[in-house]
């Protein structure tokens, strides 16, 4: 056991230094890896982006561009709303349904009442369905973009501006756009 | 002796048992030309399956018999054929091919929401289903009506259960035949999900989005389902009951639901200028209590804290009334107190409002009327 | 007889009795008493200390378990409120999860990996020792949490928000911390597997020579490191959302939902995987020893191992069908999932080919093998049925899938974890088990197991959704029989208690190798295995034959 002591010290020194290294490279594996957990959220929202994953509406103002109106089809675009738990808001649609041409531009509105006897900040949510739409359902302007405080019992009619896109594939002839309501007051103050 | 005896009985009693007469051992067929396609790809596999599964534990159990050291079975010493590998990868291949383009097929019918006839939103929302006809002035929530005492049986009250016990609820939703139905489905809070066996639907309903599903029935009929997501305390108590009426029913039950609707104006406005007695309004009070609040209150008013706070001796049915009216009508943002200013009339919240101010010692003598409900809401 | 010596010594000859007097007890650098087991960082110890824990885990998740099957006996609620068996449902898979299964695979890889390898302990034998004792930390505050004023976390072990997060009972905190150390500690246990696969295996073990159950635990060590870190994030995320304000899953917040179920699958079904592939290395080392056979189609073996890790990357939101994903979405994923059957089916067809004219007998280790191929391969037929996207929206959150999942891992990961405990316990403890008393075991588990999950296929089939504290009256039939099925198997595992103590206490001393057929450098020492093993390493003669068989 002992003639070979020597080459067994060095053969056990390379190990403690392999072992380092494996362990610095597995260490890293696991620090990239916690990163792409919280890389996910972006990549999500690229894919839903991409796919129209979830119904997702792109939260920012677009700007009317279009090729044209292809007046030969006529899309369906229904609205609905709904409110989420613990907003005391009458908030609805003024029409529910409105018949468009791709590449036209509308404009539809909501209203909406604040009934409780204190201030509220709501935020409406977008989506719609079918989820592959939301990507050639372009909001110009919309009350969706930002957030909407009612004092006490005021009352407010909001806008929204819209064109569906040129491109929107030949299979899908009603669009149905909804709104979550929110209360954000606590987080927005 | 008496052993076998015990087991035999057991068994006889199992086999002969009249309740297994209807005890359902497979998936329904259900009363869509899409859940009879499911159920049809259900079997397809299950086939393919029992098939694979014979010749292999068939094999096996060969060597288990035949292949035993105990009967001097010698080993071969073979371990590996490529051959073989290939061939068992292959076939599998094939089979899964075969299972996939009718899954395929079925799938795209499922996904196709386009063309429909009548269109409803329905939201989830803890622990109920709110239905809503497009177009139509028709909303409502749709409960669970199984009376509290028939499932609460910790104290073995011996309670007869309905037929559909758990399966029941008190306002249904309501579908005509052979038209396209398209259910846009969302959530008030948690995630839910939207199932109903017969119709081959189980579609979530998250919270801020809206998921389509379609079908169209062909048999008039009531078919019961329920809440298929985990979502909190009462998940196993919000069944889904769809009626499925004739087209010419269904209009008739339409306008049936119109004039019901004016005529629950008429009652709010009338209820108004009349004022109940205290033993009215905790008569009425107690009822809509048990069926509104005591799932999450309890019964005793005790609670269920930290996440369903007492009401008894409680800051706010004990303060003003104003507050107290406000929080049963508009509900509290990020808690599961929802607001019920379109589930009650106006009647009962004041009743139910008067029940907790006198109830479980709250003795404040508060009397509170439609009148005092309406101020608070305002223009609702 | 001195431990070098005997390694040095190949006992394949298993005439010759091994006298293992000496080599079991005392050690120079052993403590005694409690210290023993607290500074340990002697990887046979450590495995010992993984596997009492997980058997005690097993046993307090079967307590759960078992009140969750009292409740639903009978229609109605007899006996806990629907908020507590939300609570029941939610800690018994964690703790079975987290607790039992996982741990239990550590057990084995720190027992049996540095025998298998001919290396002298496992690589990093102190963060060994950490990573162990951080677990009951983790469990006591899990289990904790049900005395707290919040209750136990109760919106299920897949935590969906918001359910977890604004309508959270409040535990959420103990949830989020008491899993992010099973997190770390399972991370720490799956680096030191992997180092000490890379690192410590003896001269001339190349990697197309270690055993299969060595492969098996290197594919799901590298698993672990991948996704434990995934899990850690969405556990860090659901925890700041519900405290601190972040919206990653609040829609009013601009963020969604469906993206916590997105990044949890990604962790959970490679998860799932970290839950069998082991008990595909453990069933690969019992079926050859026991058929006397050589494993067929090692490098297939291997290959299917490695392709089922790699796809498990890709099926994830199969159980996200009925979220809402776009059509192309579902046929994708769900053509992925199907695809999981081929590597799985080969690994099936190898067992029985290993098992063909073979010389087969029937040991109790054997016996829980074949069960396992059996019930895991029936698990395996429901997995392909819930791979059908149109049919999955029926079975979706039924029993169904309840009965599925308890297949694969209850008749599949415990199975198999028996399958490794009855053979290996003659070389952990010097002593055979009852082999009386090991069969009552088996049999029990076996008829019992069968009971209380296979009426549950029925079950989900008629429409009962599942974690219900209540259901409706069509159901109550074959959910008494299940309820009944549950009780047996629960009391069943009792008898493996007393088997092992018994084993531990004493019985029919264990010769170096008490299984003709079996192959594998742990049966060259002896048995019990001394406390220091292959401090020189094996013979390359030994490494041979342990591969050519």
């Amino acid at each position: 056991m002992s003639s070979d002591t020597n080459s067994a010290k060095s053969n056990k020194n390379n190990t403690l230094a392999n072992n380092n290294t494996t362990v610095k490279k597995l260490l890293l594996v696991v620090l990239a890896m916690f990163g792409f957990g919280f890389l996910l959220v972006p990549l999500y929202d690229v894919f839903c982006d991409i796919t129209g994953l979830n119904g997702k509406t792109s939260n920012t103002a677009a700007s009317y561009n279009t090729t044209g109106i292809d007046s030969s089809r006529t899309v369906k675009v229904q609205f609905i709303t709904r409110n989420a738990k613990g907003i005391p808001w009458q908030f609805e649609p003024v029409i529910n349904e409105i018949n468009v041409h791709p590449g036209e531009m509308k404009v539809v509105s909501f209203y909406a009442k604040n009934n409780a006897s204190y201030d509220i900040t709501g935020q409406a949510v977008p989506s719609v369905s079918p989820g592959l739409a939301a990507n050639y359902f372009h909001k110009i302007e919309c009350f969706c973009f930002t957030q909407q405080p009612l004092t006490a019992g005021s009352d407010v009619e909001m806008g929204l501006q819209f064109y569906v896109d040129i491109e929107l594939p030949s299979d899908i002839n009603t669009l149905t756009l909804s709104y979550t309501l929110y209360d954000i007051s606590e987080k927005s103050s | 002796m008496g052993k076998h005896k015990l087991i035999l009985l057991m068994l006889v009693s199992v086999v002969t048992n009249v309740a297994w007469a209807d005890t359902q051992l497979n998936l329904t067929k259900g009363v869509t030309a899409v859940s009879r396609d499911v159920y049809d790809l259900h079997m397809l596999v299950l086939y393919i399956c029992t098939v694979i599964g014979i010749l292999v534990f068939g094999i096996m159990f060969w060597s288990i018999i035949f292949h035993r050291k105990s009967k001097g079975a010698k080993p071969a010493d073979f371990h590996e054929s490529t051959k073989v590998e290939i061939l068992w990868t292959a076939i599998p291949i094939v089979l899964l091919i075969a299972m996939a383009i009718p899954a395929t097929k079925t799938l795209i019918a499922m996904e196709d929401n386009e063309n429909s006839d009548v269109t409803i939103q329905i939201t989830g929302s803890q622990w109920k289903w709110h239905y809503k006809y497009f177009d139509q002035d028709i909303e409502y929530y749709s409960v669970l009506s199984t009376p509290r005492e028939q499932y609460q049986n910790q104290q073995q009250t011996s309670v007869v259960k309905d037929e559909n016990y758990l399966l029941e609820v008190d306002k249904p939703l309501v579908i005509p035949t052979n038209k396209k139905v398209r259910f846009l489905i969302t959530s008030d809070d948690v995630i839910h999900s939207w199932w109903v066996p017969a119709f081959a639907i189980k579609q979530d309903a998250n919270p801020g989005f809206i998921n389509e599903a379609w079908t169209r029935v062909d048999e008039p009929g009531t078919y019961r389902g329920q809440c298929a997501e985990l979502c909190g305390k009462d998940h196993g108590f919000m069944p889904i009951v769809v009626e499925v009426k004739s087209p010419e029913d269904y209009d008739i039950w339409l306008t049936e639901q119109q004039q019901r609707i004016a005529q629950a104006a008429n009652a709010e406005q009338a209820s108004l200028s009349s004022s109940m007695s205290k033993e009215e309004l905790m008569q009425l009070g107690e009822t809509t209590y048990t069926a509104y609040c005591s799932a999450c209150h309890q019964i005793t008013g005790l609670g269920l804290p930290p996440a369903f706070p007492a009401l008894k001796g409680s800051a706010i049915a004990t303060g003003t009334i104003k507050d107290h009216i406000d929080i049963v009508i508009n509900g509290k943002a990020g808690t599961g107190m929802q607001a019920y200013g379109k589930q009650l009339t106006l009647k009962e919240i004041a009743a139910v409002v008067t029940y907790e101010r006198n109830a479980w010692g709250n003795n404040t003598g508060d009397l509170v009327q439609s009148a005092d409900v309406k101020a608070v809401s305002g223009e609702q | 007889m001195t431990t070098d010596t005997l390694n040095n010594t190949s006992t394949a000859d298993i005439e010759v009795a091994v006298n293992q007097g000496d080599n079991s007890g005392n050690h120079d650098h052993k403590m005694t008493g409690i210290k023993r087991w607290l500074y340990t960082t002697n990887h046979k110890d450590i495995g010992t200390l993984y596997l009492w824990f997980a058997f005690i885990m097993l046993l307090t998740g079967g307590a759960l378990a078992m009140v969750i099957r009292a409740e639903l006996f009978q229609p109605g609620l007899q006996l806990v409120e629907p908020d507590f068996f939300n609570q029941l449902t939610t800690v018994h898979g964690l703790v079975m999860v987290f607790g039992a299964i996982m741990p239990a695979f550590t057990g084995f890889a720190n027992w049996m990996l540095p025998m298998m390898l001919g290396a002298p302990d496992m690589a990093l034998p102190r963060m060994n020792n950490w990573s162990f004792w951080i677990l009951p930390f983790a469990f006591a505050i899990l289990l904790g949490s049900f005395f707290m004023e919040s209750g136990a976390p109760n919106f299920g072990w897949t935590f969906y928000a918001p359910l977890s997060t604004t309508y959270s009972n409040g535990s959420t905190a103990f949830f989020g911390f008491a899993v992010h150390i099973m997190g770390i500690s399972s991370i720490m246990g799956a680096i030191n597997i992997v180092v000490t696969i890379m690192n410590m295996r003896a001269p001339g073990m190349t990697y197309m020579k270690m055993p299969l159950f060595v492969w098996t635990f290197f594919i799901t060590a590298y698993l672990l490191i991948v996704v434990m870190p995934v899990l850690a994030g969405v556990v860090t995320m659901i925890l700041t959302d519900t405290y601190f304000g972040t919206s990653f899953f609040d829609a009013a917040g601009g963020g969604d939902p469906v993206m916590f179920q997105h990044i949890f699958w990604f962790f959970g079904h490679p998860e799932v995987y970290i839950m069998i592939l082991p008990a595909f290395g453990i069933i690969s080392t019992t079926i050859p020893a026991f058929s006397r056979k050589k494993l067929f189609g090692y490098s297939s073996m291997v290959y299917a191992t490695s392709s089922i890790a790699l796809l498990s990357f890709l099926v994830w939101a199969h159980h996200m069908f009925t979220t809402g994903m776009p059509l192309f979405g579902e046929l994708f994923f769900m053509y992925c999932t199907m695809l999981i059957a081929v590597p799985t089916g080969v690994k099936i067809f190898n067992w029985v080919a290993t098992m063909w004219r073979g010389s087969l007998s029937f040991e109790t280790p054997m016996l829980f093998s074949i069960a396992f191929v059996i019930l895991f391969t029936i698990g395996g037929f429901s997995g392909l049925m819930l791979a059908m996207t149109p049919v999955d929206f029926q079975y979706h959150d039924t029993y169904f899938v309840v009965a599925h999942f308890h297949y694969v891992l209850v008749t599949g990961s415990l199975f198999s974890l028996y399958a490794g405990a009855y053979f290996w316990l003659p070389k952990w403890t010097g002593h055979m088990y009852n082999d009386t008393l090991s069969k009552w075991h088996f049999w029990c588990s076996l008829i019992s197991v069968n009971l209380l999950f296979f009426p549950m296929h029925f079950l989900g089939l008629a429409g009962m959704p599942r974690r219900i504290p209540d259901y409706a009256l069509q159901f109550a039939d074959f959910n008494k029989w299940v309820s009944i099925g549950g009780f047996a198997f629960g009391l069943s595992q009792l008898i493996f208690l007393a088997v092992v103590i018994k084993c531990i206490r004493g019985g029919e001393k264990a010769l170096a190798k008490p299984w003709d057929g079996a192959v594998g450098l742990e049966w060259t020492v002896a048995s019990p295995a001394p406390y220091h093993t292959f401090s020189a390493p094996p013979s390359q003669q030994d490494i041979d034959k342990q591969h050519e068989n």
